[in-house]
């Protein structure tokens, strides 16, 4: 019995998601009794792979071959699932990320197990492995109690804190047997906009909507989220209008997201935008209409128009910069 | 190219959720119900795809006689044929089985389903069908492309994208900008009364987890206004009260 998280990077770096899923881990670990260790897939050294020892994983096992550089969720699944049975571990612990959410479904066919996606809940310690996790897109939560002996969990991307529990860990080349057929999609090219905050992971979110009345009046909404090192975001009728891309709509049909803060501009908030931010900390919402159905949704709320309020903010972000840096 | 659609019968997204007594099921009274959108984004690209280069449209759909609206519907937008597995759908590894067991043997050169649903939000059936039928899987497809024996893909990843190239058979789940949903014409609405639409009975599934509560998120207090000329106010609140930069 233990605890097995996927630690996952980019760019040889572990992401922030990966040190959520440790400190996950250690917590459902204690509670079982057992320890908690890790599997890294890719290019990471063994110095950045120990940084997960500081917040509770006491081994941690290495797969570094050239095969692996470029993920494949079948491969990846495949070793995680090795992993797993090597080290007796019948919880995994990952992200939902892009990559979490495409590898968790065919591990849990590999190990025959319970799966719960998008948790926001520690598993309950009543026998019964209750997780809770967000359903009808943010309208309402769901209560999954896991009966399967196996259980995955993927735990959504900013809903735990990072705790730190040092162990002493030793990293450690896990040599799993891969099929042919598990590299059958091969990645091309990854194209990836270097200096941008993921919005799926992002800390703020600034978000806008029709109230910009165009494409072109998106610099100050860039230059905000620059300043506060956040995500961009929008609405449904702006991506569809193409003023923004796809990847940028928030809400039930598109990215539901979970930050500390988010600002949404010139968003009269229509039930399907409400239901992607509804798990968002701190909602300020800034629209001239007083009677926008998001100021009900809303933690903080300015009644102002747009192309007044949001250069006098980011004057007031810039004060706030200069006094607290 | 023989292409399946998996699709969800799920709530409209205007839809105010409530749930019954038991806090277990869906409150479906006066409920409007749709195929899930994004699997209509599959949908539409199936179609595109076969129209341009040959080849039938098979829509499937876990459900009850009641989600026979639903699946009419896909064939008005011009799906060939439908099927639908005789059962109330229980979880994501409930639905990838009944698909699994119906696809094993029928050929499939592509498997297309949506993203997730939008009432359970799993974004699981994609990759567990391609486990079950031992086929590559790619999660969050913003673009398909079929070239004979190879599809171009490309994946949604965190600030960015992925190109993919894979050999069919294989199974995608469809995310925006894969296309652009049609509204069904009236000869399609016509012709949808008479394609085939196979009932299928269910295959045994073995419980690995259970719903044990549904629940409604609080409502957020009373907004706390600040005017618009005291922009400064709000940074101050946000960094002193609400602890958020």
């Amino acid at each position: 019995m233990s605890v097995l998280i996927y630690a996952e990077n980019s760019k040889g770096k572990l992401k922030k998601s990966s040190f959520e899923a440790a400190s996950y881990a250690y917590s459902v670990a204690s509670m079982m009794n057992t320890d908690a260790y890790a599997i890294s897939i890719g290019e990471v050294s063994n110095e950045e792979l120990e940084k997960l020892s500081k917040y509770g994983i006491k081994k941690i096992l290495t797969v570094n071959t050239a095969q692996m550089h470029s993920f494949v969720n079948q491969a990846y699944a495949s070793v995680i699932a090795e992993a797993a049975k090597s080290l007796s571990s019948d919880v995994v612990i990952l992200s939902a990320t892009f990559s979490g959410k495409a590898l968790a479904p065919r591990l849990a066919v590999k190990l025959q197990a319970a799966y719960v996606d998008g948790a926001i809940s520690l598993p309950t310690n009543d026998g019964a492995f209750t997780v809770r996790k967000g359903a009808f897109s943010g309208k309402a939560f769901a209560d999954v109690s896991m009966s399967a002996t196996n259980k995955i969990i993927a735990i959504n991307p900013n809903s735990f804190p990072i705790a730190e529990n040092a162990q002493t860990a030793v990293v450690e080349t896990f040599v799993p047997i891969v099929k042919d057929t598990d590299f059958r999609t091969i990645v091309k090219e990854i194209i990836q906009a270097a200096d941008k905050v993921s919005l799926p992971e992002a800390e703020i979110v600034v978000s806008a909507g029709r109230g910009l009345k165009g494409p072109e009046n998106w610099g100050m909404i860039e230059e905000l989220a620059d300043l506060l090192g956040a995500a961009t975001a929008c609405s449904k009728p702006v991506s569809d209008a193409h003023w923004r891309p796809h990847s940028e709509h928030v809400g039930q049909t598109g990215i539901a997201v979970s930050p500390n803060l988010y600002i949404a501009i010139g968003i009269s908030g229509a039930i399907q935008h409400l239901a992607g931010v509804s798990s968002s900390k701190v909602i300020v919402v800034i629209n001239k209409d007083p009677e926008a159905p998001f100021f009900k949704a809303a933690d903080y709320g300015i009644v102002g128009d747009a192309f007044e309020v949001v250069p006098k903010l980011i004057a007031a972000v810039k004060e706030f910069k200069a006094t607290h840096a | 190219m023989k292409v399946l659609v998996c699709i969800s019968n799920v709530p409209d997204t205007t839809t105010k959720i409530n749930f019954n007594d038991d806090k277990t099921s869906f409150n479906a009274a006066g409920v409007q119900f749709i195929i899930n959108p994004y699997d209509e984004i599959a949908l539409t690209r199936a179609l595109e795809l076969t129209e341009a280069q040959g080849g039938t449209v098979t829509v499937i759909n876990i459900g009850d006689p009641s989600t026979d609206g639903t699946i009419r519907k896909a064939l008005a937008i011009g799906a060939t044929d439908a099927v639908r597995i005789n059962s109330v759908p229980r979880d994501a590894f409930f639905v990838a089985t009944q698909i699994a067991a119906y696809a094993k043997d029928q050929g499939f050169d592509l498997i297309l389903t949506g993203r997730e649903s939008i009432d359970y939000n799993g974004a699981q059936v994609a990759s567990l069908l391609g486990e079950m039928l031992d086929l590559p899987s790619i999660s969050i497809v913003k673009s398909l492309q079929v070239d004979g024996g190879t599809a171009t893909l490309e994946r949604e990843i965190e600030g960015g994208k992925e190109v993919i190239s894979c050999p069919l058979p294989l199974i995608a789940s469809a995310s925006e900008g894969m296309s652009e949903p049609r509204i069904p014409n009236m000869r399609g609405i016509m012709s949808a009364r008479t394609k085939p639409l196979t009932v299928v009975e269910p295959v045994e599934v073995p419980n690995l987890q259970n719903i044990i509560k549904f629940e409604k998120p609080e409502a957020r207090g009373q907004v706390k206004l600040v005017n618009a000329d005291e922009v400064n106010k709000l940074v101050d609140l946000l960094h002193s009260e609400a602890k958020a930069i």
